[in-house]
């Protein structure tokens, strides 16, 4: 790699704002990652409750949203719910956009961290339930105090699995044109394909950057929040 | 259905202990698990303070009997009543009834992400509204009680299953019950801490808890029970007080059974 190129790519980062690109994939990636875990939080409960109803409609939601591609998600939030319906959720333009996608971004992954917080309550002996009943705790208290802090801590690794395909996913934001990585790295390869292959190693090595933190903080989380038995 | 019990409680020449009028009474209590007929038409009163055991074989629903009094296992026809009131089917009026009586484990099944104390003190606090400061009061008594108030702050994974077990008998009586039930409480113990949950058993028993006990441990049988319950097929099959019961057994089935497990 001569002189002449590493001035090229160093240029690319004048530029173009390649941090602020990652940055709103991040910031898309939190407030996505919250309302996901709430959702998905109340969809689990949902599942495991003892009333039919609210089983069947937890399970509905996550049979249908699991098996749709998130593009269309995403698409749907900007021009169904705004485009058609006109839903807005903020009056400034790009802020509507942002909170659309991570609504959709949400609304997906709820289905996965559902999932992943059911395969936690595996983890918690049936007895632990009995016992709980026993004590005169209901459903509700049951659930809350006993079984989800225990399904919490066994699900620390799937929901960490679920964390890295949303900050991987939240790329498909830009179908609900929000101006973050995939995006920047399209116009980038456009005007700039000089360094092409330089600019898809950015993108590349900072999603790597930030997904393997997360790999490796989530799998010793779940080893010390582990429930010992 | 009064007539359908066969043995009084108690005789007052082995045993002193007052025992009062019907706590728990299954009537005609029937329940199938698929084809499985597990409980045929049980008829059981248990007295206020009358300690009762249950044994007989494997598989022959003594569990499923002690687990359907709490509503942990429902019936299909029969009615269970707790202090003249039936068991509801589901709802608070249920979560009221279950913390009147208290249940033991036979794997313990203490809440493995909370402390001893919180053990003992989550159930007050949160089933019955009992103020925080007064719930500990209480749990710290009832740990000393069962000699294990030096481990209040620990998980239940760092106790020996004796004590563990200790600790789920304190988490109950914390409720106040108006009964205890035991389902196999020392079956999953090693031989050398059976003993030191039986005597809190035994004391329990002495205090005039009323109970209803299922074990193997015709010992705790001799020493603390009024009744002893034989079960087969799902079927009462013999009720005595416990020295005539094991010495003189009227049915086949509980002479089989006893021939098989007082040989060694």
């Amino acid at each position: 790699m001569d002189e002449g190129y590493l001035d090229q790519f160093v240029s690319l980062f004048d530029q173009y704002d390649v941090l602020g690109a990652f940055w709103v994939n991040i910031q898309l990636t939190a407030y996505a990652a919250v309302l996901a875990l709430v959702i998905g939080t109340v969809l689990a409960v949902m599942r495991i409750s003892p009333v039919p109803s609210l089983r069947w409609a937890g399970t509905t939601y996550v049979t249908l949203l699991r098996n749709t591609p998130l593009t269309i998600i995403i698409v749907f939030c900007v021009l169904g719910l705004w485009g058609q319906l006109g839903i807005t959720l903020s009056s400034d333009f790009q802020t509507n956009f942002f909170r659309l996608a991570v609504l959709g971004l949400a609304v997906y992954h709820a289905a996965f961290v559902c999932e992943a917080l059911r395969s936690g309550v595996n983890t918690v002996p049936v007895g632990q339930a009995e016992a709980a009943r026993a004590i005169g705790l209901g459903f509700w208290p049951a659930a809350r105090l006993v079984i989800l802090p225990q399904a919490f801590r066994g699900a620390v690794a799937p929901l960490g699995n679920v964390l890295i395909a949303l900050i991987k996913n939240s790329t498909v934001a830009a179908a609900g044109s929000v101006a973050e990585t995939s995006g920047l790295m399209k116009t980038m390869i456009e005007f700039r394909p000089d360094v092409i292959l330089a600019v898809f190693l950015t993108f590349a090595i900072g999603y790597v950057i930030i997904v393997v933190p997360v790999g490796l903080a989530t799998t010793s989380l779940s080893r010390r929040l582990a429930v010992a038995r | 259905m009064a007539d359908s019990i066969t043995a009084e409680p108690g005789p007052a020449d082995v045993d002193t202990r007052p025992t009062g009028e019907p706590l728990l009474v299954l009537d005609h209590v029937d329940k199938h698990f698929g084809a499985l007929h597990v409980l045929k038409d049980v008829n059981l009163t248990v007295h206020r303070g009358e300690v009762v055991v249950v044994i007989g074989p494997s598989g022959s629903g003594k569990s499923t009997l002690c687990r359907t009094i709490n509503r942990l296992e429902t019936i299909d026809s029969g009615t269970i009543t707790i202090d003249g009131r039936p068991l509801p089917a589901e709802g608070r009026e249920l979560a009221r009834l279950r913390a009147d009586v208290g249940m033991v484990f036979q794997s313990f099944n203490l809440f493995a992400h909370k402390t001893v104390l919180e053990n003992v003190t989550l159930g007050q606090v949160k089933a019955k509204g009992v103020k925080p400061a007064t719930a500990k009061a209480t749990a710290m008594e009832l740990l000393e009680r069962v000699g294990v108030a030096n481990q209040a702050q620990k998980r239940p994974a760092q106790l020996s299953g004796g004590q563990q077990q200790r600790v789920a008998i304190a988490r109950a009586l914390a409720m106040k019950p108006k009964a205890m039930l035991f389902d196999e409480p020392t079956s999953a113990l090693d031989p050398e801490m059976i003993n030191e949950v039986l005597d809190v058993m035994v004391s329990l028993a002495r205090d005039g808890m009323t109970m209803v006990v299922v074990t193997h441990e015709m010992g705790f049988a001799r020493r603390a029970a009024h009744r002893v319950v034989f079960m087969d097929a799902g079927q009462i099959v013999e009720e005595a007080e416990p020295e005539t019961f094991f010495t003189a057994p009227r049915s086949d089935r509980a002479k089989d059974f006893l021939s098989k497990i007082l040989t060694h």
